[in-house]
């Protein structure tokens, strides 16, 4: 069985200015496969600027890395035939942050769903159109009867999102990347979306790439986590474990700034930066030195490998450096594979 | 409480358009003491920016305040002339509002655009004093005074949402207007952000209204809050016994809706959107969505009761201050939970 899709080493430079060359590393060294035998939900979070978003557009071949490669069904992007590449556009679906802006105002919501219809010969017919429609937006809890019909205004923004998600179910994808898809949504409707998600990847056996900075839903629906900053993975493995003791500095500054809805918990006061951590340089060793409480000598020369401090977790940081540790391309090593979500109650 | 400084009573701000009124702020009031932090929170289109905007009377048309009265400081602010509100704006209220990085004019450096309130105003500064102002007011917002000499463009988020907190205490006003000031900031910086906020405040002994939609940063940063619902407020409450045990049925459904890290796959969602305020439901308007509505919901519309100190809500299960909920609710209500 191949792999879905496979990210291999994937470097990503953005270089700016004309006379002044700049150069920005969204993304470092990052690997990553998706195997659709074992469809799990990895959550991808970060501050802005972590380059979540680039990796997502890397994988939806939206844009070429700068080194390494991405595969779908074991071929390089760049090399797929017009046939695979239209089976590879079905297959890796997405999903944006703007729920107002993916759609054509103008238009009423049906014509987001009858263009892929359309485009992919998905039906024989205006009957058969309206019925894959009516399903698609039965699985995502819908009523098709109050969708159908309506302009996007007329439409709250979780349902709005609910109706993009139900457009990606359409093609019956193997993967869906989800991009901050409830960040612009009313924090009492985004429970709807992210079960529609977690749905997806229960019932159909989607694969789901969710990106986000909020810790608290990707701890609710997802199996695995990675957490980047500045480009590069600071830690990974089970959302529970991550989110739970944090080992990595920058996971436990991201942890403790999450506002609890309990006044009875506030925030804990954050650690002082090191002494030494003023000496940090921007390209050179750990890409947190500069930001960290425990910065010390090793962390400004050379940047930390993944050190795999538990059978399901690896944190790139010195202060773990007596664990084994992990090249990037062996990052998947500590991914928890399919397992049960929720204990059935 | 201490001393009121904000006293909003039956404020109603209706917008004209061509199929009808659009009451997006339907009979609110509450009061705010000196030095207090006061939080409203409401869904997009439930009015709470509305009030906001109304506070600081920069409702334009076809918006309109048709009724209500706002005292600051027992001055009713609706009474003012134009050029009265213009002075008052800045100096004894300020807004901080949710696009920080668009607020600031990019062709101008950080320090034309703090003295610029300053001359407006009319203070009388000469050049010397407009600069050991402007050293002292950055440091205070925790940044270097050397940010200054800098344009918004070479400023991260959470700085020029600093550098709008600065400009909106250069004046020490007694009221901070605070709308989702953080909901384009990740969670490390709207922290800081928060807290800068909250140093401010306390340095100047301001009140500040924060209105947004993350019951987090409520729990976090207010001593009390309120909770609007299609115009309308439907609890108010000091925020450790509003955590606790909200009461109105939507205040229950925000609280059960959150994401929390307690317990995985626990989140519940909350059914149904807010009604189109062109088309209220009749009688009390979160019934359709409510899971406790009784028959007399649909035609009896509730009024704010006091159920407690310093505590009200409007429902009609309301009574004693207790929610009287059908026992077959109650019952799905704790197998839910």
């Amino acid at each position: 069985m191949t792999v879905l899709l496979e990210a291999r080493n994937v470097t990503k430079i953005f270089r700016s200015g004309l006379i002044t060359k700049k150069e920005t590393v969204a993304l470092e060294d990052f690997s990553l496969t998706i195997d659709p035998e074992q469809p799990s939900i990895m959550a991808v979070v970060g501050e802005s600027g972590s380059g979540k978003t680039t990796m997502a557009r890397l994988l939806l071949g939206l844009e070429a890395p700068t080194e390494g490669e991405v595969f779908y069904q074991g071929k390089p992007l760049t090399r797929l035939r017009r046939a695979e590449w239209l089976q590879f556009r079905r297959d890796v679906q997405a999903v944006f942050q703007d729920p107002f802006e993916v759609y054509n105002t103008f238009y009423r919501v049906d014509h987001a769903l009858e263009v892929p219809i359309q485009k992919f010969r998905l039906a024989e017919s205006r009957a058969q159109m309206r019925r894959l429609m009516e399903e698609a937006l039965d699985a995502v809890g819908l009523r098709p009867a109050e969708t159908l019909g309506r302009y996007p205004h007329q439409l709250s923004g979780g349902q709005r999102q609910r109706i993009m998600v139900a457009r990606a179910l359409l093609l019956k994808p193997k993967l869906i990347i989800a991009d901050e898809p409830v960040s612009m949504i009313d924090a009492s409707l985004r429970a709807t979306v992210l079960e529609n998600l977690r749905n997806l990847n229960e019932r159909f056996g989607i694969s789901i790439i969710y990106i986000t900075h909020d810790l608290t839903t990707a701890y609710q629906i997802s199996h695995n986590i990675v957490v980047l900053y500045r480009g590069a993975v600071a830690e990974v493995g089970d959302v529970s474990l991550v989110v739970k003791e944090p080992r990595h500095p920058y996971t436990q500054l991201l942890v403790g700034s999450i506002p609890l809805p309990d006044p009875n918990r506030p925030w804990r006061e954050q650690p002082e930066p090191s002494p030494l951590a003023e000496e940090a340089l921007a390209n050179v060793g750990c890409k947190f030195a500069a930001r960290c409480a425990h910065t010390f000598a090793p962390c400004l020369e050379r940047a930390p490998l993944l050190y795999r401090t538990d059978q399901f977790r690896a944190a790139a940081c010195y202060l773990h450096d007596t664990y084994p540790p992990l090249r990037p391309e062996e990052m998947e090593r500590v991914l928890i594979e399919k397992l049960p979500l929720y204990e059935t109650a | 409480m201490s001393q009121p400084i904000l006293e909003v009573e039956n404020l109603r701000v209706h917008f004209q358009t061509s199929r009808g009124p659009v009451k997006a702020v339907d009979g609110v009031s509450f009061v705010l003491g000196e030095g207090e932090r006061y939080g409203l929170i409401g869904e997009s289109g439930s009015g709470k920016t509305t009030i906001a905007l109304a506070i600081m009377r920069l409702i334009r048309p076809p918006g309109q305040i048709v009724e209500g009265k706002i005292l600051l400081d027992g001055e009713d602010l609706l009474s003012l002339s134009d050029e009265e509100m213009r002075q008052r704006r800045l100096a004894d209220v300020a807004l901080v509002t949710q696009g920080a990085m668009n607020s600031l004019n990019p062709v101008i450096r950080v320090r034309e655009q703090i003295s610029d309130g300053l001359r407006s105003h009319g203070i009388p500064m000469n050049h010397r004093q407009v600069e050991a102002h402007i050293a002292d007011l950055l440091p205070r917002v925790g940044l270097s005074p050397e940010v200054a000499n800098m344009y918004p463009h070479e400023l991260s988020g959470g700085m020029k949402q600093r550098v709008s907190i600065a400009i909106a205490i250069s004046l020490r006003p007694r009221l901070i207007i605070a709308d989702e000031p953080t909901s384009a900031l990740d969670v490390v910086v709207q922290r800081q952000v928060m807290q800068t906020l909250r140093d401010v405040q306390q340095a100047l002994d301001a009140a500040v209204v924060l209105i947004g939609h993350d019951m987090g940063l409520m729990a976090q940063f207010a001593d009390r809050m309120g909770v609007i619902y299609a115009g309308k407020l439907v609890e108010e409450g000091a925020v450790s016994p509003f955590f606790a045990d909200p009461q109105h049925p939507y205040s229950r459904l925000l609280v059960s809706s959150l994401t929390t890290l307690k317990e995985k796959g626990a989140f519940h969602s909350a059914q149904g959107a807010p009604p189109s305020l062109l088309d209220l439901p009749s009688g009390c308007v979160f019934h359709p969505r409510c899971i406790y509505a009784i028959e007399r919901c649909k035609e009896q519309e509730p009024v704010l009761q006091t159920i407690g100190p310093g505590r009200r809500a409007s429902c009609l299960l309301l009574q004693d201050g207790e929610l009287m909920l059908q026992p077959s609710k109650r019952a799905e209500e704790e197998v839910k939970a």
